[in-house]
């Protein structure tokens, strides 16, 4: 009773009135949007049964394809997660010359149309490419192999890092570090147990964002992939091949698999994010 | 441990912000550093911490030169203006910082330190805290972590950048009390920076007031407040009225004035500028020894009326008279009076013009609006 009351009144005593409506036009909007479609792919997938979906997944194929898109990601997510803060700490820390065209282009592998950036990126590095002529005689080779898709990967994500962790830099301001250094800290005790703990849960998102790209990214990554069946193929691509052959069982089985396993990782990323968070950090 | 500065300057750029400052510190004084944004007092701050490199001159710890010693040696307690709390570590953690990294030869055992650290937050009273991060604190609370951080290193001097800047006025007004407290019985040199005076007089033993980069005055916090060296300090320290008159000896005669105010101090003689608070106005009722002159303002608020006056030349001057004076509430507006000033100080007009002078920070709690008093000084 008491309760009912309470809540009554905090609804009258809203400022803008209409929660009611903007929250139905929410949750259809969402559901519209991204539930029925996701669900849709679930009852496709549910059409196969456990054992045709078994028989789906297991063909090597699809295996090697799964684990290229899913590995390449985490691995490009774990360098970006090395590589991004170094950025982002240059851009937020120091001035120099050029700086606001230099923090531009941060953002370009994520406003770049994809199919530029993979047209670009296979240019580069194909064999007769600025780089990959000298790589292809140092005996690496990155284009139509899993390594150039790793690379698109790492290329894609860069932006994510930057941008969540920046605003995280600046928020731990320098007086954090002066702290640090009037209480006998030296610059890696700095660093390692006041800055980092404090921009870590700007790194997961960052990194969950930048995995979660890489894992759907197609455009960019299928020109550099060269895009070998058990090789260089990814997920998104080996969906689209299915489609092309009809086989929509076949799509739909590696669509739910990826679907499930991304918001997985999403929901550890999160969790990691939450404890991190928790204990602190604004 | 007492500090020594001597002849210290820092330029930013062109700017001086700090030139040739020479200040002793004496072991186990309370030390304020007042001045208006941009006066240097932060940097001052900063350069006993180690926080900002000299350019010039040398600051000694006891028989300890610092100036080239880097911060992290120094072995300063800091209390940041906002404390600089560190939020992913819980109040026990951030206490104990100091502790933790030190070099192992140093480091005091585990036990030890979380002896310390309890030692500490029973001291700044913030036992059971222990586990609690800084975002689960008040800002009283989590000044007090930021101060038993810094007294955990046991430093060999204490400052604070406007430790109570951050803070609601009732609660600055009881961790003033209790910091005064608490540096008394702990005995450590301390100075800190504020731009509130009233803050500065209440805290301190004594008060470097600083303006542009140089110490305009400094000494006992009663000494300065009722004898200010000259306009800024007078002005910054309060709002004031200021009143053209000649001197002659020790003789002051103000406009329209039948008789001389006589002062303390003594001119050769020529135009001078008197400084009275407008506190220190009252009426004199028919004393033909007192300043004629005109109410032209009269507002009764709560306990205070504050009255503006125009004396016979057209200056004006601001009044906050007691309430309960029988004089006052038969006061209205248009009626002619005599003045008496309790108190005032009178500057050559070279020094009332100085530049520099004659500006507060505006900033300053409890000063009048900008111009109060000044309309017709010139």
């Amino acid at each position: 009773m008491n309760a009912a009351t309470h809540s009554r009144d905090s609804s009258i005593n809203r400022v803008l009135p209409g929660f009611g409506l903007s929250m139905a036009f929410t949750l259809s909007y969402l559901s519209l949007l991204v539930l029925i479609p996701l669900a849709g792919v679930f009852a496709k997938a549910a059409g196969l049964g456990l054992s045709g979906l078994w028989h789906e997944l297991s063909e090597p194929r699809v295996l090697a394809a799964l684990r290229l898109s899913f590995g390449g990601a985490l691995l490009a997510a774990a360098v970006n997660l090395v590589f991004g803060p170094i950025v982002a700490w240059v851009f937020v820390r120091y001035r120099f010359f050029g700086k606001r065209l230099w923090h531009a282009m941060v953002d370009l592998p994520f406003a770049l149309p994809t199919a530029v950036a993979g047209i670009a990126l296979s240019a580069l590095y194909g064999p007769q490419g600025w780089l990959g002529q000298p790589l292809n005689a140092l005996g690496i080779k990155v284009a139509y192999t899993p390594l150039g898709v790793f690379v698109a990967m790492v290329f894609i994500g860069l932006p994510f890092l930057v941008r969540t962790l920046e605003p995280a830099l600046e928020h731990a301001e320098r007086t954090l570090e002066e702290a640090a250094a009037t209480l006998g800290a030296n610059r890696w005790q700095t660093i390692t147990r006041v800055i980092l703990p404090a921009v870590t849960p700007a790194l997961l998102s960052g990194a969950a964002m930048a995995f979660a790209r890489a894992v759907g990214e197609y455009g960019s990554i299928i020109f550099i992939a060269g895009n070998l069946p058990g090789l260089s193929e990814i997920a998104p691509l080996l969906i689209m091949i299915r489609l092309e052959e009809y086989d929509y069982a076949g799509a739909t089985a590696i669509a739910a698999v990826m679907l499930v396993a991304s918001c997985a990782i999403l929901a550890a990323l999160n969790a990691l994010q939450f404890r991190a968070r928790r204990t602190g950090a604004p | 441990m007492d500090i020594r500065i001597e002849g210290l300057s820092r330029r930013f750029g062109s700017v001086a912000a700090l030139e040739r400052i020479d200040l002793h510190i004496a072991r186990g004084e309370l030390v304020a550093l007042l001045g208006p944004s941009g006066s240097g007092k932060t940097t001052l701050l900063r350069a006993i911490a180690g926080l900002e490199p000299a350019d010039e001159g040398r600051i000694l710890f006891g028989a300890l030169d610092a100036t080239r010693l880097p911060v992290r040696e120094r072995q300063v307690g800091f209390v940041f203006q906002h404390y600089a709390l560190f939020e992913h570590m819980t109040v026990l953690d951030n206490v104990t910082f100091g502790l933790r990294v030190k070099p192992r030869r140093w480091r005091p055992g585990r036990a030890e330190i979380e002896r310390r650290a309890r030692e500490l937050l029973v001291r700044v009273q913030l036992e059971g805290l222990e586990r609690r991060y800084p975002n689960q604190l008040s800002g009283g609370q989590r000044q007090r972590v930021a101060l038993a951080r810094a007294l955990a290193i046991e430093p060999r001097v204490l400052l604070l950048d406007e430790p109570f800047g951050a803070l609601d006025a009732k609660v600055r007004k009881e961790l003033r009390g209790w910091l005064r407290g608490l540096q008394r019985t702990t005995g450590y040199t301390t100075v800190f920076v504020t731009h509130d005076h009233e803050e500065a007089l209440e805290l301190a033993d004594r008060v470097v007031i600083l303006n542009r980069g140089r110490i305009e005055q400094l000494g006992p916090v009663a000494e300065v407040y009722e004898c200010p060296a000259n306009p800024f300090v007078f002005e910054f320290l309060g709002s004031a009225n200021v009143l053209p008159a000649v001197a002659r000896g020790r003789e002051l005669w103000l406009p329209g004035a039948e008789h001389p105010l006589t002062g303390d101090q003594i001119f050769p003689g020529g135009e001078v500028a008197v400084y009275v608070r407008p506190g220190d106005v009252r009426l004199a009722g028919a004393d033909p020894a007192a300043i004629p002159a005109r109410v032209i303002d009269l507002q009764r608020t709560g306990p205070r009326v504050t009255a503006q006056a125009e004396l016979s030349d057209g200056t004006r001057l601001f009044m906050e008279l007691p309430h309960l004076h029988h004089d006052v509430s038969q006061l209205s507006v248009g009626a002619a009076v005599r003045l008496r000033l309790l108190q005032f100080r009178a500057y050559s007009r070279a020094d009332a013009q100085r530049p520099g002078a004659g500006r507060p920070d505006s900033r300053q709690p409890g000063a009048a609006p900008s111009g109060q008093g000044r309309i017709a000084a010139r």
